[in-house]
């Protein structure tokens, strides 16, 4: 028993990683007072490319990074049609995660059956870690674990760090609650934008090459299966705050985790034999986000509240 | 030589000239008003000025060189700071944090120097602000101290005030003109806008008057007089305003009471607490108070927009308070509503003339198909009985002037005939003469038998207009005075919530 709950809390912590480096991502483009809906479609490009990119040279940080890129191009996509164009924020963030959907799916039609060499699965996949991993209970999810878990948490708690603590994060959170005020104090409103869309991107991007090369790991059409949605929730249960994104993103986790275990087993309660559709399951983050969203509105606290000038765009001159 | 000058500024909107050819001297050590109605350009040009708008033809030179800015940041380097209309802060972060913003270095800044800095600034100019404290616990007054502190902590010399005390109590109000003072001592060159005569005799050395976007006439304030400056406002000479006023009539009984009010804030705190008094036919009852006094939740209980969380509000004694709007009327209850922000909440700017004026009845008009014929003689009807500058009711409302969307909005709500009229700041940025017709509007209204509450900032004009005032500080009543025997100094002296309080 208390091996099944360590195995589960090891899948749920690997299972949040993407949805966490995602999320992250989200914030500091929502925290520049853009909402980009198109992670999904950032994280289908990611995990196309970094298998790919993974296949062809057996290089995980070169995989990692290319499907990095890949996500940072597509996010400035957005960038150009919304800070310079000053398009409607979603309307381009969805048409972007439909238009990477299909470029992904396009990219890696002939990929299906590939798979990773045991070289690279052996480079990137969990590493116990001496001692450590023996604990019982919690010691498999905090040290037998993939480098990309331990990343993510790095990443997590910088991007705190990087907002709270530095004059560039001050600067981006006055660019999300008042772009004439930043203007009138001298801060590129439009370059901190494209920086922290790009950054946005990156982040979406690796945490598609996440799911293909750690988790799954081959290509799948359907491989981010809902996750980049899940994130722009995500962003709201942690209230636009990095460090509470990692608590969010590993128990979404752990739901995507107890989706996927009890597919097609059935539960005996009292004799008879009850099959939980996985779907139930899946559809719990989205109650949960919800229910958080009630809250923070009904909710007294001004620093939990969204950017102000989230989805607007910002006209020097409008009168 | 003149420190700052304009010369020939040209700006368009459109085929519209906010600005036209527009000259202006701004020496150091001077404070120069900028006078004009609504709409005369006082606010483009100076946004011109801060690096906000570009401009289509003229020059800027700063002690005699040649500026240009492509950024409000640039205007910030050349020394100029602007404190804008509406408080223009972030809300959620720390009043450090608010004058910091895109000045420190380094990484991760220290703020130990800069908090000295930012104290001793305060101390100058007699603040009362916590460097710590978020910006959301501020007062307005508070806040525009902010403002000023951010403004000369990036080394300003130049410091531009768009209307500034139109949100301030009047003790506060003279609190920012000694310090204006204060900063012409030090050296700096002060721009002040305003529509207000009083504030340009006060404390300006220099004015300057604009009208419909070109400057048309520049003096030292000693050598000029009221009468001049007001001609080259409006464009021509004005006749005296009337100054009659019934005696309050304390035996007809009230038509509309409140009592205990407390409504609640979606943050949970209170807006208005206990306020209690009544509004009888035929009287103008002003609500005097420095800005986000409560006066806008007062008016929204009223109306039945907001619900009071707690206390009565009683009609021709049946209890309203939380009675909706949509039944009212049916129910005999005839309030009027001309709300502070007229385009937000009053009218829809998109929409056309004769739509506007319907929506306070479509509720109630019969069939499927809008009347459209009802609608166009509606709209006729108020734009010739109230003096619109309009010619086709399918004129869409944003592109009219602030005075004749004004009219069009008041006159849509007496239309409808209530008992009871609420106005809050009905005359905020209108010029003279949409001005003097609104007050002489409410008063012939007050004389046929309506009861009408007058939310206002100005205290002459709420003495002048009202026959009883309240008077509002943070939420709480202070005093009901009858305005016939209240001086400007009691007035003010309740809006800043001193006095004993109590009932005349």
């Amino acid at each position: 028993m208390i091996q099944d709950i360590a195995l589960f809390l090891q899948t749920a912590i690997i299972m949040g990683t993407p949805l966490l480096l995602a999320t992250v991502g989200e914030i500091l483009t929502e925290k520049a007072g853009h909402i980009n809906l198109g992670v999904e479609g950032m994280m289908m490009i990611g995990a196309v490319t970094g298998f790919l990119v993974g296949f062809a040279t057996n290089d995980p940080l070169l995989a990692a990074l290319a499907a990095g890129m890949s996500g940072f191009l597509s996010s400035q996509i957005f960038a150009f049609l919304t800070v310079s164009l000053k398009a409607n924020q979603l309307v381009a963030g969805f048409v972007l995660t439909i238009f990477l959907t299909g470029l992904a799916n396009l990219i890696g039609s002939n990929y299906g059956n590939a798979t990773l060499s045991s070289e690279f699965t052996q480079k990137i996949g969990a590493v116990a870690v001496p001692g450590l991993s023996r604990i019982p209970l919690i010691g498999p999810a905090l040290f037998h674990q993939s480098i990309i878990v331990y990343l993510g948490i790095f990443i997590a708690v910088s991007a705190w760090v990087y907002l709270n603590k530095t004059r560039f994060g001050l600067s981006l959170k006055v660019v999300g609650e008042n772009p004439s005020f930043a203007d009138d104090a001298g801060i590129p409103v439009a370059v901190y934008q494209y920086v922290h869309i790009g950054i946005g991107g990156f982040l979406s991007g690796m945490a598609g090459a996440c799911l293909t090369l750690v988790i799954v790991p081959r290509w799948q059409e359907t491989v981010t299966a809902g996750m980049g949605w899940i994130a722009i929730a995500l962003v709201i249960f942690a209230t636009w705050n990095p460090s509470r994104a990692i608590f969010g993103a590993y128990l979404f986790g752990a739901l995507k985790g107890l989706a996927f275990k009890f597919q097609g087993t059935s539960i005996e309660i009292g004799g008879a034999s009850l099959s939980l559709p996985s779907q139930i399951l899946d559809l719990f983050p989205y109650i949960i986000t919800i229910a958080v969203l009630i809250a923070i509105t009904l909710g007294k606290r001004r620093e939990n509240q969204p950017p102000r000038w989230l989805g607007k765009a910002y006209f020097r001159e409008e009168r | 030589m003149a420190y700052i000058q304009l010369r020939n500024i040209t700006k368009k909107f459109g085929s519209v000239y906010a600005n036209r050819r527009i000259c202006l001297d701004i020496h150091k050590g001077e404070i120069h008003a900028l006078l004009g109605g609504n709409g005369s350009g006082k606010t483009t040009l100076m946004n011109i000025l801060a690096g906000r708008y570009k401009y289509d033809e003229g020059n800027i030179l700063i002690d005699g060189r040649k500026a240009v800015f492509h950024s409000p940041g640039d205007s910030v380097k050349a020394g100029i700071g602007m404190i804008h209309q509406h408080v223009d802060l972030v809300d959620s972060l720390s009043v450090e944090e608010n004058i910091l913003a895109g000045t420190e270095k380094g990484l991760f800044p220290t703020r130990k120097k800069a908090r000295g800095k930012i104290k001793d600034l305060a101390e100058l100019y007699d603040f009362h602000v916590e460097p710590e404290g978020k910006v959301y616990q501020l007062t307005i007054g508070g806040k525009q101290a902010v403002e000023i502190l951010k403004v000369f902590y990036r080394g300003a010399s130049v410091l531009i005030l768009d209307e500034p005390t139109s949100v301030l109590a009047p003790i506060e109000a003279r609190a920012l003109f000694v310090n204006l003072g204060k900063m012409k001592e030090n050296g700096c060159a002060i721009v002040l806008i305003t529509h207000k005569m009083q504030e340009v005799f006060d404390i300006s050395d220099r004015v300057t008057v604009l009208r419909k976007g070109e400057a048309v006439y520049t003096s030292l304030t000693a050598d000029t007089g009221q009468s001049m400056l007001t001609e080259k406002m409006v464009g021509h000479a004005i006749e005296g305003r009337t100054e009659y006023r019934a005696a309050p009539r304390r035996d007809i009984r009230p038509l509309l009471a409140v009592s205990d009010v407390t409504v609640h804030n979606r943050f949970g705190s209170a807006a208005l607490s206990g306020v209690s008094l009544d509004i009888r036919p035929g009287e103008i009852h002003g609500i005097a108070g420095a800005a986000g006094s409560g006066q806008k939740e007062l008016c929204d209980v009223i109306a039945g927009i907001a619900a009071a969380d707690e206390g009565r509000i009683l009609y021709n004694g049946k209890d309203i308070a939380h009675m909706p709007i949509a039944g009212r009327a049916a129910k005999g209850v005839r309030i009027g509503y001309v709300p502070e922000d007229r385009m937000d909440t009053g009218l829809v700017g998109g929409m056309c003339i004769s739509d506007n004026v319907m929506l306070r009845r479509i509720d109630r008009e019969k069939g499927l198909f809008f009347n459209e014929k009802k609608a166009r003689d509606l709209a006729l009807r108020i734009i010739g009985k109230y003096g619109v500058d309009a010619v086709d009711p399918a004129q869409k409302l944003k592109d009219l002037s602030g005075g004749n969307i004004q009219k069009i909005l008041l006159g849509r709500e007496i239309e409808e005939a209530p008992d009871l009229l609420i106005t809050a700041y009905p005359v905020r940025g209108l010029d003279i003469g949409a001005t003097n017709y609104i007050f002489g509007l409410l008063r012939e209204r007050r004389d046929s038998g309506m009861a009408i509450l007058f939310v206002g900032e100005d205290t002459d004009v709420l003495l002048e207009l009202c026959d009883r005032i309240s008077t509002l500080y943070r939420g709480r009543l202070t005093a009901t005075l009858d305005a016939a025997g209240t001086t400007k100094a009691e007035l003010g002296l309740f809006m800043a919530g001193g006095g004993t309080g109590g009932t005349r």
